[in-house]
C-alpha cells in the first residue's frame, strides 16, 4: 500500500471532524441576522454575549466546574491507581469492577442514579452535586491513565527510597509522583475535556443555584438561531487552549 | 566448474596444506545475491553486497548491531526490497517477489507466534494457506510437533508456554512447509544460557536431519563458530570475511574481523629482513623473530600488525631472555585456565591464556609479579597496516 | 508508619465508589421494582409494572428505533473508524501523538454546541445545501435535518473518537512480525487481514463497540437538536420518564435495560481478550 493513500483518509478524516469548529468560529463573526448567510466580519454575537450576564456567568462556571472536577479527579484517581498497583488488600476485583461500569456505562444510567442518590440523601442540587457526578465519571479514566504510566515503572525505585528511610508518603510523595506526572497531566486533560464536553449527566444533577452552559443554551440551540453560540464555542475553545499553553509553560519552566 | 573455483583462487589451498577443507560432496550454490544495495535515510545498510550461499550449508551472518545482517536476512525474506541488486534461487529471479511466494521461511527473533491460535493452528497456518486437505495437516502438523518434541502441546496457547517452548514452535511452523531454506534471525538471543547451548546443539541435528540450508543471523560470534559450517562477518554493509569458521579464527582477513571474533593481541612489528626460505625476520618490542612469510607482498622497514590469540600467548619467568618484559595486572581463574593481563614497559595490554598445568602446583601469578611475555613463532597471523577507508572483502 | 496513609487513602477510595457507585446503582435497580409516586418519586409495594410498560408496543418502538439508529452509528463510526487507527497507527510516534490530541480538542466546545455548529451546516437553507448548490450538484435543498440520517451523522460526529481510541491502542500493541510471520507462510493480504488483523484487533473493535453503542442510546440531546419528535432515542424516553413524567419506575427499568445490554457486551470484551492470553485477571 503507497504512502499517501493513509494519509490522504486521515487528512479527509480530520478535515470532516474539524468542519463543525470552524464553522463555529468563522460565523461566530458573521455579521448577519439570519445566521446562514455571510455578511462580514463583526464582534456583535461577542457583545451580546457579554451583555448577557447570565450565558457569562454559566460560561465561568462550566470552566470552573471543568477544572475543579479534574484536579479533584486527578488526585483521587492516582491514589486509587497507587493503591492498586502497590496495596494489597481484599476485594481488588470489586473495585475495579466498579471503576469499568463506571466508565463503560452510557451517561444517561451514571446520571439517573446519581439523581437518585442526591435525592435520596437530600442533597440540594448545585455545585457540590455537579461536582460529585463530574469526578465520578472522570475518575476511571485518570485511574486508567495512571496504571498505564505504573505498569512499565521500576519497582525498585521506591525499594530503594524504603531502604534509605523514607515511610510510605514521603516516598510516594518524592519519588512515585514525580514518574507518574505525565499520566497524571494526560488524566487531568482528560478529565478537564470529559467535563467540559458533558451535556447528559450535567442536565440530571444541576440545579437552579449553580448554573452550567448546557442548561443556558439548550432552550436556545433547540428552537431556533442564536449566533451568540458560536461566539459561547469559540470562546471556550481559546480559553482551554490558552489554559493548556500557559500550563505547558509552566512546566517547562519549573523543570529548569 | 564454477564450485572449484573459488577454491582455485585461494591462496589457502595451495600454501597451506593443514587447512582441511569440510568433508562431503561439493554443495551447489542454491541462493545467489548480486549486487545488493539498500539505503535507509541516507545511510548504506547493504553496500554492493555479493554472496552465494550453498545448498545444505548451515551458514552465518555474523556481525555487531547495525551491519546490516538483520537487513539482509529480511530481504530474503522478502519483508525489504534492495535499491539495486538480484536474488536469485536456483535461477529463478526473486527480486519482486513477495514473501508469500517465496520458498523460504522465516523463524523471528522474538517467535512471532500468533497469540490468538493454539500451538496446532499456528504450525498448520502455512499447510492451511496451501489449501492442503485436512488429513494431510493434521498428519504433518503431528509429524512436526513430534519433532521438536511437543506432540503433547498441540492445545495450547503461546502464552502458556515457556521461551524455549515457543522457540521450537516457531521452528516446527517454519519447517512444515519444507522450505528450500530456513532463515533464523538472532532466534536465541532471548534465551539464558543454558538453555542456548542445548538449543544450538538441537538447532545443528535439525538441520542435519532435514538437509535443508540454515542462514542464521547472529552477534554472538561463539554461536557462530560452533555451529556453523561457514560464516559471513559483516561490518557496515560490506562483508569483511567469508570462510569456515576455522579460517574466520584462525585466519582473520581483517583488524576488524580478528577483533570481533575471539579475543586477539596485536603487536607492532618492523620487516628487519626477507629471507629465502619462506621466511622474514620482523622486530617485534625488539625481539627479532622469524615468522612465514605472509600472503600480502612486504618489503624491509615495512609495518605491519603481528596477531596472537591469548592462548597462543607464553608466559615466562622474568629472567627468560626470549620475551619481553612485562607486569601482571590482572589474574582471573577461569577454572579451566588461568586468564591473565600483563602490562608491557610501553603499556602495551597483553592477554593470555594458559591451561594448567598438572605437574605444577605452583603455577599462579600474583598481581604486581614481573615476568615475561612471548609466544611460539608460527602460531602468529600477520595483518598489513590498515588505511583508513574500507578494505576490499576477502574469499578464504 | 506506613499504616495511617495507606488507610486514609484505601477509606477515601472505597467510600467513594461505594457511596457515588455502588449504592446509586442499586437504588435504580431497586426503584425499577416500585410504585411510581407523583409525590415522592417512589413508593412501595414492589411491582413489576414499570417492566412490563416496557413492552407497550409505543415505547418497544421506540426502542428497537433506538437501536437501530445506534447500531448504524456504531457500523459507520466502525468503518470509518478502523482505518483511520490502523493509519494512525503507522505514523512516527510525535506524529500520533500530536492527532491524538487533535481528535480531543473538538470536545472543548461543548457537545451541545458542537451539535448546534451541524444544524447550522445541515439545514435546509445551511451550509452544506447552498455549497452543493453552488457546485451544481443539486437544484433543490435536501431534506436533511429532522431526519434519521441527521440524528445519526450528529450522534457519529460526536462518538467517532470514541471509536478510534481503543482500535488504535490494539493497532498500536499490533506487532509488525505477526504480519510478516503470516506472508512469509504463505499468506497474502487479504488471507492476512481476516486470519490474523480481526482477531487480534477484536477487542479493541469490541470496546470501540462499547463506548459507542450505548451512549449512542442516550445522548437524547441530537435527537431533540437535529432529529425532531419521530427519531427519538431510548435516551429521550428515560429523560422525560425522569424529568417530565415523573415515572421514575419506568424510567429506571429502561436504564436497566440499557445497563445488562452494557453487561453482556462487557462479556464478549472479557472473551475476546481471553483468546489472545490477554485476560489480566
Amino acid at each position: 500500500m503507497n504512502r499517501w493513500l493513509p494519509r490522504t483518509y486521515l487528512t479527509l478524516v480530520y478535515l470532516l471532524l474539524y468542519a463543525p469548529i470552524v464553522v463555529l468560529v468563522v460565523f461566530s463573526f458573521n455579521d448577519s441576522r439570519t445566521g446562514y448567510e455571510w455578511g462580514g466580519l463583526s464582534w456583535r454575537w461577542y457583545e451580546s454575549l457579554f451583555n448577557n450576564r447570565a450565558m457569562v456567568e454559566a460560561m465561568w462556571n462550566s470552566l470552573w466546574l471543568a477544572l475543579s472536577a479534574a484536579t479533584v479527579s486527578t488526585v483521587i484517581g492516582a491514589l486509587t491507581a497507587l493503591a492498586l498497583h502497590r496495596y494489597r488488600f481484599r476485594g481488588k476485583k470489586v473495585l475495579n469492577g466498579m471503576l469499568f461500569v463506571v466508565m463503560m456505562s452510557p451517561e444517561i444510567v451514571l446520571a439517573i442514579s446519581l439523581l437518585a442518590l442526591f435525592l435520596l440523601v437530600g442533597l440540594q442540587l448545585g455545585y457540590v452535586s455537579l461536582l460529585l457526578a463530574h469526578v465520578t465519571f472522570c475518575l476511571p479514566f485518570v485511574v486508567i491513565t495512571v496504571m498505564a504510566r505504573l505498569s512499565g515503572f521500576d519497582e525498585r525505585l521506591p525499594e530503594a527510597a524504603r531502604d534509605l528511610g523514607a515511610n510510605d508518603f514521603t516516598m510516594t510523595r518524592t519519588v512515585l509522583i514525580p514518574v507518574i506526572m505525565p499520566a497524571l497531566l494526560a488524566g487531568w486533560l482528560l478529565g478537564f475535556t470529559l467535563s467540559l464536553d458533558d451535556v447528559v449527566v450535567s442536565t440530571f444533577v444541576s440545579g437552579p443555584r449553580y448554573e452550567i452552559l448546557p442548561l443556558r443554551i439548550y432552550s436556545m440551540v433547540r428552537v431556533g438561531l442564536k449566533p451568540e453560540v458560536n461566539a459561547l464555542g469559540t470562546l471556550l475553545l481559546v480559553f482551554s487552549l490558552v489554559m493548556l499553553m500557559l500550563s505547558q509553560w509552566i512546566l517547562t519552566r519549573s523543570k529548569q | 566448474m564454477i564450485i572449484l573455483l573459488p577454491l582455485f583462487v585461494c591462496p589457502c589451498f595451495w600454501k597451506n596444506r593443514s587447512l582441511t577443507l569440510r568433508a562431503g560432496p561439493m554443495k551447489q550454490t542454491l541462493l545467489s545475491l548480486r549486487n545488493l544495495t539498500k539505503q535507509f535515510d541516507g545511510k548504506k545498510v547493504l553496500d554492493s553486497l555479493d554472496l552465494e550461499i550453498l545448498d545444505g550449508e548451515f551458514i552465518t551472518l555474523l556481525g555487531p548491531s547495525g551491519c546490516g545482517k538483520t537487513t539482509l536476512l529480511r530481504m530474503m525474506a522478502g519483508f525489504e526490497h534492495a535499491d539495486a541488486g538480484s536474488i536469485t534461487l536456483g535461477g529463478q529471479d526473486l527480486t519482486h517477489t513477495p514473501p508469500e511466494n517465496r520458498p523460504l521461511n522465516t523463524v523471528f527473533q522474538n517467535y512471532a507466534l500468533f497469540p490468538h491460535m493454539s500451538v496446532f493452528d499456528n504450525v498448520a497456518y502455512g499447510l492451511k494457506m496451501e489449501k492442503r486437505p485436512r488429513e494431510e495437516i493434521q498428519q504433518r502438523v503431528k509429524d512436526a510437533l513430534t519433532m521438536v518434541q511437543l506432540e503433547d502441546f498441540a492445545k495450547r496457547k503461546p502464552h502458556q508456554l515457556s521461551g524455549g517452548q515457543q522457540q521450537r514452535v516457531a521452528i516446527a511452523r517454519a519447517v512444515i512447509k519444507r522450505p528450500k531454506m530456513l532463515l533464523l534471525d538472532e532466534p536465541l538471543s532471548a534465551l539464558d544460557y543454558k538453555l542456548r547451548r542445548t538449543m544450538q546443539v538441537e538447532l545443528k541435528r535439525l538441520q542435519r536431519e532435514l538437509g535443508i540450508t540454515f542462514v542464521f543471523v547472529t552477534h554472538d560470534q561463539e554461536e557462530a563458530l560452533s555451529m556453523s559450517d561457514r560464516v559471513v562477518v559483516l561490518k557496515d554493509g560490506r562483508i569483511q570475511q567469508l570462510g569456515t569458521p576455522r579460517e574466520v579464527y584462525e585466519r582473520p582477513a581483517n583488524l576488524f574481523t580478528a577483533r570481533f571474533v575471539g579475543e586477539t593481541n596485536f603487536f607492532p612489528g618492523r620487516v628487519d629482513a626477507t629471507n629465502g626460505d619462506d621466511t622474514i625476520t620482523v622486530d617485534v618490542f625488539g625481539l627479532k623473530r622469524n615468522f612465514r612469510k605472509p600472503d600480502f607482498a612486504v618489503t624491509r622497514g615495512q609495518e605491519l600488525h603481528v596477531l596472537l590469540r591469548p592462548e597462543d600467548i607464553r608466559v615466562l619467568a622474568p629472567e627468560d631472555h626470549d620475551g619481553v618484559a612485562g607486569e601482571v595486572v590482572e589474574r582471573n581463574y577461569k577454572g579451566s585456565t588461568l586468564d591473565s593481563v600483563i602490562h608491557l614497559q610501553d603499556g602495551t595490554e597483553v592477554l593470555a591464556s594458559e591451561f594448567f598445568d598438572e605437574d605444577d602446583p605452583a603455577f599462579d601469578y600474583s598481581l604486581g609479579e614481573p615476568v615475561r611475555v612471548s609466544w611460539v613463532d608460527g602460531w602468529e597471523w600477520l595483518l598489513p597496516e590498515e588505511s583508513a577507508d574500507e578494505d576490499a572483502p576477502v574469499e578464504a | 508508619m506506613q499504616q495511617p496513609f495507606r488507610t486514609a487513602v484505601l477509606v477515601l477510595v472505597w467510600g467513594w465508589l461505594l457511596f457515588l457507585v455502588l449504592a446509586p446503582n442499586l437504588l435504580v435497580v431497586g426503584a425499577s421494582v416500585m410504585t411510581r409516586n407523583p409525590g415522592s418519586f417512589i413508593s412501595l409495594p414492589l411491582t413489576l409494572d414499570a417492566y412490563r410498560q416496557l413492552l407497550n408496543p409505543l415505547y418497544l418502538d421506540v426502542f428497537l428505533h433506538s437501536l437501530y439508529m445506534a447500531g448504524m452509528t456504531t457500523l459507520v463510526c466502525l468503518l470509518i473508524g478502523y482505518p483511520f487507527a490502523w493509519a494512525l497507527s503507522k505514523l512516527p510516534k510525535q506524529h500520533q501523538v500530536l492527532l491524538i490530541f487533535l481528535l480531543i480538542v473538538p470536545f472543548w466546545t461543548n457537545s451541545l454546541v458542537r451539535t448546534y455548529a451541524l444544524k447550522l451546516i445541515l439545514a435546509t437553507n445551511g451550509l452544506l445545501n447552498n455549497a452543493l448548490m453552488a457546485i451544481g450538484l443539486i437544484d433543490e435543498p435536501m431534506q436533511l435535518l429532522y431526519t434519521e440520517a441527521a440524528v445519526i451523522i450528529g450522534l457519529v460526529y460526536l462518538l467517532l473518537p470514541f471509536m478510534i481510541l481503543p482500535l488504535y491502542s490494539v493497532f498500536d500493541d499490533l506487532k509488525e512480525d505477526l504480519l510478516r510471520a503470516s506472508h512469509d507462510l504463505g499468506a497474502g493480504r487479504l488471507s492476512t487481514f481476516i486470519h490474523v488483523i480481526v482477531p487480534l484487533t477484536l477487542p479493541g473493535i469490541l470496546a470501540g463497540v462499547m463506548l459507542v453503542l450505548l451512549p449512542a442510546m442516550g445522548l437524547f440531546f441530537v435527537p431533540d437538536i437535529l432529529g425532531g419528535s419521530r427519531n427519538l432515542l431510548v435516551g429521550n424516553v428515560i429523560k422525560n420518564q425522569f424529568l417530565d413524567a415523573r415515572n421514575w419506575p419506568f424510567g429506571a427499568a429502561a436504564s436497566i435495560v440499557l445497563t445488562v445490554t452494557m453487561a453482556f457486551l462487557m462479556f464478549a470484551h472479557r472473551l475476546s481478550k481471553r483468546r489472545i492470553g490477554e485476560d489480566s485477571t
